[in-house]
């Protein structure tokens, strides 16, 4: 039986259900001491002194350090932490702070308590420089500088290449848009924890990351120290999303600290910290124009997008614009797209990966656009998606304006139909015409989101220019004499359930019970290199290199299998727990034979060398995966108080072969949940002097059960050629398609009231103003 | 400091603890449960709720010296004898959790739930659950876990299976 496509239940849960998970703050080694940070209440200030002597003297506390007091060692300053050449951020604020929670100083003491106390004994002067905290104050003439020697607050910036004026007058119609994709946090349930200890030979380091390869190579460089004598591994960890790779002081600064102080090293972010600390996502302002003829075809889109990447550019936050102009076009086929970019700094958090990083706001504007080409065409939505389509038979589809963009496969329009159908959307339409005129009802909106995202980061040079070795992921397959298996695979989960869909493949393809199959991941100490997991990578070229790995196994394999048995190699099948002769059902040897034959010499063919059955591949993949779906969502809006309700949500996704539909369902609903969240409820907000007004999860929004609704869910297929699996990668999926789904949906309902749109997130007080103004909201 | 005599999962055991010590702190540091989580510092999140006398409590905001005295149930005590308790075999056969962090947390709510309201309706269970944060799943399937539980008091009747375990 084959167990790719079936719901087989998580490896992973039993440990976890009952309180035996091991995430980095469960351990204790003897002698921890707990490391803090002194942040600054400033988001742009200029530091006139730190005094450390009264913390420094507090039973308990090992040592405080302001930049210019940390070294490595020689008595030379630190490096500032991996980052955007000439612009890199400081591992401590070097004399000027750039956002409120910068740290200035850092300090470790016995345990958390006292660290929190002695962090309020250090004393920091600072002088108020002008703030500047979004993309439009940072924009402004005489706007104050982040970065006087380069004389502007635009880092870094690409026009569109090529303007699409000719294009947007000669279509029948053209219309523009401002569109805001506003700054969202990660909040991963688990904070970020670190521990480190060098206190013995070398430097051990728990994490809570997502790509511990990447992060050893980063610390080996950084404190000078060779890989081999470091060992980085992650744990169980709490939820990533994208904010667990990024290179943050705490990474740095509690290993050099356990070298510093010979013994173990803890630092655990809380709540409030991780709200100001850990890069925040999105952050896009687009300002988009369209032009259309009356049947509802896109002929030209030009969308300029602005993004505030913060006090620091982070690479994978510049990054992120560029995605988001690759996929300006979404799953249409327009014939001129100009789409291009600029990154601006402001006394904010850097903003970095976040759940889709660049897609989402790539499939906003597109699918926003969309309904308001509907809206002024008089066309349903449905109707002018339909018409720009790119058609099933048009795969492979070479985007034109974006030269690495080459959708590999998809049938946009099944999905569509399929959404229609799930929706009974003729019916809603009636439905909605029906509430529209009892005033005891509450409005009602529908909108949908027909979506295609990028995804399976692989092919060469697509991670290269991050600092990751490269865009390749790996898997090592070894029998153990007993002929159960260890897949160890170099991508490390943050909760996807990679145990359990790794030992599927490697079930399936060595006709091993699953039972017996155990996935490690996670440890640099076990696999020789990986890359790490994000943009859904891991299923699609991680799963393939456990494919590709147990396929090498099986050739040395059925040698001996054969051998055993004396039969010919190309006469052996996967049979019953080992390989049989094919049409001999009694010749037959099973795993553990084979296995324990494997690694004595005196038990082998010819030729075949003793050691066992060990095979390791780094899978490379030609292309991108380019998952799609389409969204449907159903609110009702109480005209009373503008609060908005989910009522009904559609999930039709296409992402190719599933290999197990409870881990991609479970992956689509957390991604909607984080999608229909930045549409209603979650926004980082700033005042106009930089003060974060969210730095809690009492005014941050994350949705609680009584907010989200139930999920519908259907399907399509379109497998991937890409990689021998076929899968496309779910994980960022729902949170791409979501949020124009829900927009669409409420500007929708609100639509015969004259409003054309509302930026995100759609609170009750933004909807009763829109309602109340009766179409005075653009 | 200040003694506190607190019962954990049916073991009591007596400590010298800093007054302001939160019950937290003492159950994962000093009784080295670790199962119970800390995810924020504001009670919103729930991951270190527990039973305190049969009632959930959001251990981040109990000081251990309040719990003197007193049953504490965490996760690492719903299990009998080795037997997932019918919540977590809800959890596990409807895959109400991913990343497992926010998950204790939600177990021990969920069990104080069905003991008050054993058949809970969708909305009472979403609503039961107001007080926890979950950011990988989108509470659908957890709220299945909890219906999965509440009809199936007994826990779970294993079933005969070849290999891997498939979703019920």
């Amino acid at each position: 039986m084959s167990l790719v496509g079936a719901a087989v239940l998580r490896k992973e849960d039993p440990n976890l259900l009952v309180g035996r998970g091991t995430f980095t703050d469960d351990l204790h080694p003897a002698g921890t001491a707990f490391m803090a940070f002194v942040r600054s209440p400033e988001a742009h200030a200029r530091i006139t002194g730190i005094d450390t002597s009264a913390a420094a003297d507090m039973p308990g506390v090992h040592g405080v350090w302001s930049l210019a007091e940390l070294s490595l060692g020689e008595g030379e300053g630190i490096p500032p932490l991996p980052g955007v050449p000439g612009l890199e951020r400081p591992a401590l604020a070097d004399g000027v702070v750039r956002f409120a929670g910068e740290p200035v100083a850092v300090l470790v003491a016995d345990d958390r308590y006292l660290a929190a106390d002695a962090v309020e004994a250090v004393d920091v002067d600072y002088e108020p420089l002008p703030a500047v905290a979004s993309i439009p104050a940072a924009l402004a003439e005489d706007a104050p500088l982040l970065y006087e020697p380069v004389g502007s607050n635009v880092v870094f910036g690409i026009p569109w290449e090529d303007d699409a004026e000719a294009e947007l007058a000669a279509a029948q119609n053209r219309t523009s848009i401002r569109l805001v994709n506003q700054r969202c946090a990660p909040v991963p349930l688990e904070p970020m924890v670190i521990l480190a200890d060098a206190s013995a030979e070398g430097l051990t380091v728990h994490v809570t990351f997502q790509a511990p390869h990447h992060l050893r190579t980063k610390l080996a460089g950084w404190l000078g120290e060779k890989e081999h004598r470091i060992r980085v591994i992650a744990p169980d960890v709490g939820g990533g999303f994208g904010s667990k790779i990024n290179f943050t002081p705490e990474l740095f600064l509690a290993p050099l600290l356990s070298r510093q102080l010979g013994r173990p090293v803890k630092h655990c972010q809380t709540r409030s910290e991780a709200m100001q600390l850990m890069y925040h996502g999105r952050d896009q302002i687009h300002d988009v124009e369209v032009g259309f003829d009356d049947d509802g075809r896109v002929r030209a889109l030009r969308n300029m997008i602005s993004q505030n990447v913060g006090g620091y550019p982070d690479p994978n936050g510049m990054g992120m614009a560029v995605l988001t102009t690759w996929m300006s076009a979404g799953c249409y086929k327009i014939d001129k797209v100009a789409a291009g970019f600029q990154n601006v700094v402001t006394n904010t958090t850097p903003i970095a990966a976040y759940r889709g990083a660049g897609r989402p706001e790539a499939t906003y504007m597109i699918e926003r656009v969309m309904d308001l080409v509907a809206d002024e065409t008089g066309l349903d939505p449905a109707d002018v998606r339909r018409r720009n389509f790119i058609g099933p038979d048009e795969f492979p589809f070479s985007q034109p304006h974006a030269e690495a963009v080459h959708y590999d496969t998809g049938n946009y329009e099944a999905a569509l139909d399929k959404l229609l159908e799930m929706l009974d959307y003729d019916t809603l339409k009636q439905e909605q015409a029906a509430r529209r005129d009892d005033p005891d009802r509450p409005l009602m909106g529908i909108g949908m989101s027909t979506w295609v995202e990028i995804a399976s980061f692989g092919p060469r040079g697509s991670l290269e220019g991050f600092g990751h070795l490269g865009s390749w992921e790996s898997a090592k397959v070894r029998l153990q004499p007993d002929g159960s298996v260890v897949v160890n695979v170099g991508s490390a989960p943050h909760g996807q359930g990679h145990e359990t869909a790794f030992a599927m493949i490697a079930a399936d393809e060595l006709g091993v019970d699953y039972d017996n199959i155990i996935v490690r991941a996670g440890d640099t100490e076990t696999m020789p290199q990986g890359i790490g997991t994000m943009g859904s990578r891991s299923v699609p070229i991680a799963g393939s290199a456990v494919k590709a790995a147990s396929e090498k196994i099986l050739v040395k394999a059925k040698e001996i299998a054969a051998h055993l048995i004396e039969a010919n190699p190309d006469d052996l099948e996967l049979r019953d727990g080992g390989f049989g002769v094919i049409g001999s059902p009694e010749d037959h040897v099973n795993w553990q034979a084979v296995a324990h034959a494997s690694f004595q010499p005196g038990q082998l063919p010819e030729g075949v060398a003793a050691g066992g059955l060990d095979e390791q591949v780094f899978q490379e993949v030609p292309n991108f995966t380019y998952p799609s779906g389409a969204y449907g969502c159903v609110v009702g809006i109480d005209r009373d108080t503008g609060e908005v309700r989910v009522e009904r949500y559609v999930l039709v996704d296409d992402c190719g072969t599933v290999i197990n539909p409870l881990l991609a369902k479970g992956q689509v609903h957390g991604g909607a949940a984080q999608g229909i969240a930045q549409a209603l409820y979650e926004a980082v907000v700033y005042d106009d002097a930089g003060q974060p007004q969210t730095s809690s999860l009492l005014d941050y929004l994350a949705p609680a059960a009584t907010e989200l609704p139930a999920f519908e869910e259907g399907r399509v297929s379109t497998p991937t050629p890409v990689n021998p699996l076929g899968a496309k990668g779910i994980g960022e999926s729902g949170a791409i398609g979501s949020p124009p789904a829900v927009v669409n949906a409420v500007v929708d309902a609100l639509s015969h009231l004259g409003v054309r749109h509302l930026d995100m997130p759609l609170s009750p007080e933004k909807v009763w103003n829109a309602m109340n103004d009766n179409g005075a909201t653009s | 400091m200040t003694e506190v005599r607190i019962s954990i999962n049916g073991e009591s055991r007596d400590h010298d603890v800093d007054p302001r010590t939160l019950l937290v702190h003492y159950i994962r540091e000093t009784r080295r449960l670790t199962g119970t989580h800390v995810g924020c510092d504001t009670s919103n999140c729930g991951a270190c709720t527990v039973l305190l006398d049969g009632a959930p409590v959001k251990s981040c905001t109990v000081l251990a010296a309040q719990a003197d005295g007193a049953e504490i149930t965490t996760v690492e005590g719903l299990a009998t004898n080795g037997t997932r308790s019918p919540v977590q075999e809800g959890f596990r056969q409807k895959h109400g959790l991913q990343c497992g962090y926010c998950t204790p947390g939600f177990l021990v709510a969920a069990t104080a739930l069905l003991e008050e309201n054993p058949d809970p309706t969708e909305q009472e269970i979403r609503e039961g659950l107001e007080g926890n944060l979950c950011r990988c799943t989108g509470y659908a399937m957890i709220v299945d876990s909890v219906r999965w539980a509440a009809e199936h008091p007994e826990g779970h009747v294993p079933t005969d299976t070849a290999g891997a375990e498939v979703a019920s």
